[in-house]
């Protein structure tokens, strides 16, 4: 199944990222009952530019 | 589990042991059996992972790659033993009992996704603008032309090029989209990554996501790099096998178009 060749070491976060938020069997646990698909890639999406952008501001 | 854990689930498959297996925060993975199918969970704080917890954990972005990484190895673990389908980031339940009632309920869908991703792996195609492609040619003077409608004219031009290559780059993407999926059971679109975000040196113009058997992952292989040679307007990147993560979702995402 896996060719070694193409198998990266550590995966992308933002590939990661794409996957296990808007990808996976979505079935609502009684605790996340309230956020909805959206909102949690909405959520995941403002985490990730807030810290780029930190990382961009972050003076040399 | 005490009434301080939540029940974190990684996946589901339809007999499992995940003992052994370390999770999120370092907690032992466990299964949770019922309907002829295993979740395999684990304990989590509620301080943590309880609803409002978890909305104000989740924009904090070291919070949010920790977990999204320990989630992703119990599933890449559990995923060499069995075939699993994979759940989406935080789904949480207050008791085992919780889970064990989605088993019941969900026991259909669940299998029918197990039966579409058995023996095939999921491989992510993303599309880049080839390197920056401006004209390195020294554009010649205009000898007869004042400089201020010489520059005028040279950034014209300058801007008709990066237009057509972009142009020529969706219209290579598309076309390697739809041969790729030739070779796919199914595959789906992920809005294209910024290129800060991404890190990528030049613009993201497709992000695809592709379900493979797993006899057919080398043809997949072997058909990325053939187009990429086929295609100098774009710059490919191969990634997988992924658990497939896009393609047990039902219903909420379009599985053929670009």
């Amino acid at each position: 199944m896996t060719n070694p060749a193409l198998k990266q070491e550590r995966v992308a976060l933002v590939d990661l990222l794409d996957r296990v938020l808007a990808g996976g069997v979505v079935i609502t646990g009684d605790v996340t009952l309230s956020i909805a698909d959206v909102d949690l890639v909405t959520i995941s999406l403002r985490a990730l530019v807030s810290s780029v952008s930190s990382l961009l501001e972050r003076p040399q | 589990v005490t009434s301080d854990n939540c029940v974190w689930v990684y996946a589901v498959a339809d007999d499992i042991d995940p003992a052994g297996l370390i999770g999120i925060g370092g907690a032992a993975v466990r299964r949770v059996a019922e309907a002829g199918l295993a979740a395999v969970v684990s304990s989590v704080p509620s301080g943590q992972f309880g609803e409002a917890a978890l909305r104000r954990n989740l924009e904090d972005m070291s919070w949010l790659e920790q977990t999204a990484r320990a989630h992703h190895a119990v599933i890449e673990a559990v995923a060499k033993e069995r075939t699993a389908v994979p759940m989406r980031l935080a789904t949480v339940y207050t008791s085992d009992d919780g889970v064990a009632e989605m088993l019941r309920d969900r026991a259909a869908d669940l299998r029918q996704a197990l039966a579409k991703i058995t023996a095939r792996g999921e491989w992510g195609v993303k599309i880049y603008l080839a390197k920056d492609q401006a004209p390195d040619r020294q554009p010649e003077k205009a000898q007869d032309e004042k400089p201020g409608a010489a520059y005028l004219k040279r950034r014209k031009a300058e801007l008709n090029a990066r237009q057509d290559a972009r142009q020529q780059a969706l219209t290579s993407a598309e076309a390697i989209y739809h041969e790729l999926s030739r070779l796919a059971d199914a595959a789906r679109t992920y809005p294209p990554q910024s290129p800060e975000i991404a890190g990528s040196p030049t613009s993201m113009v497709l992000n695809a996501a592709y379900l493979v058997p797993d006899d057919r992952a080398d043809d997949f292989a072997a058909a990325v790099t053939g187009l990429a040679a086929k295609h100098p307007s774009v710059q490919l990147s191969l990634t997988g096998p992924w658990p497939p993560y896009s393609f047990v979702s039902q219903g909420n995402h379009d599985e053929s178009g670009t």
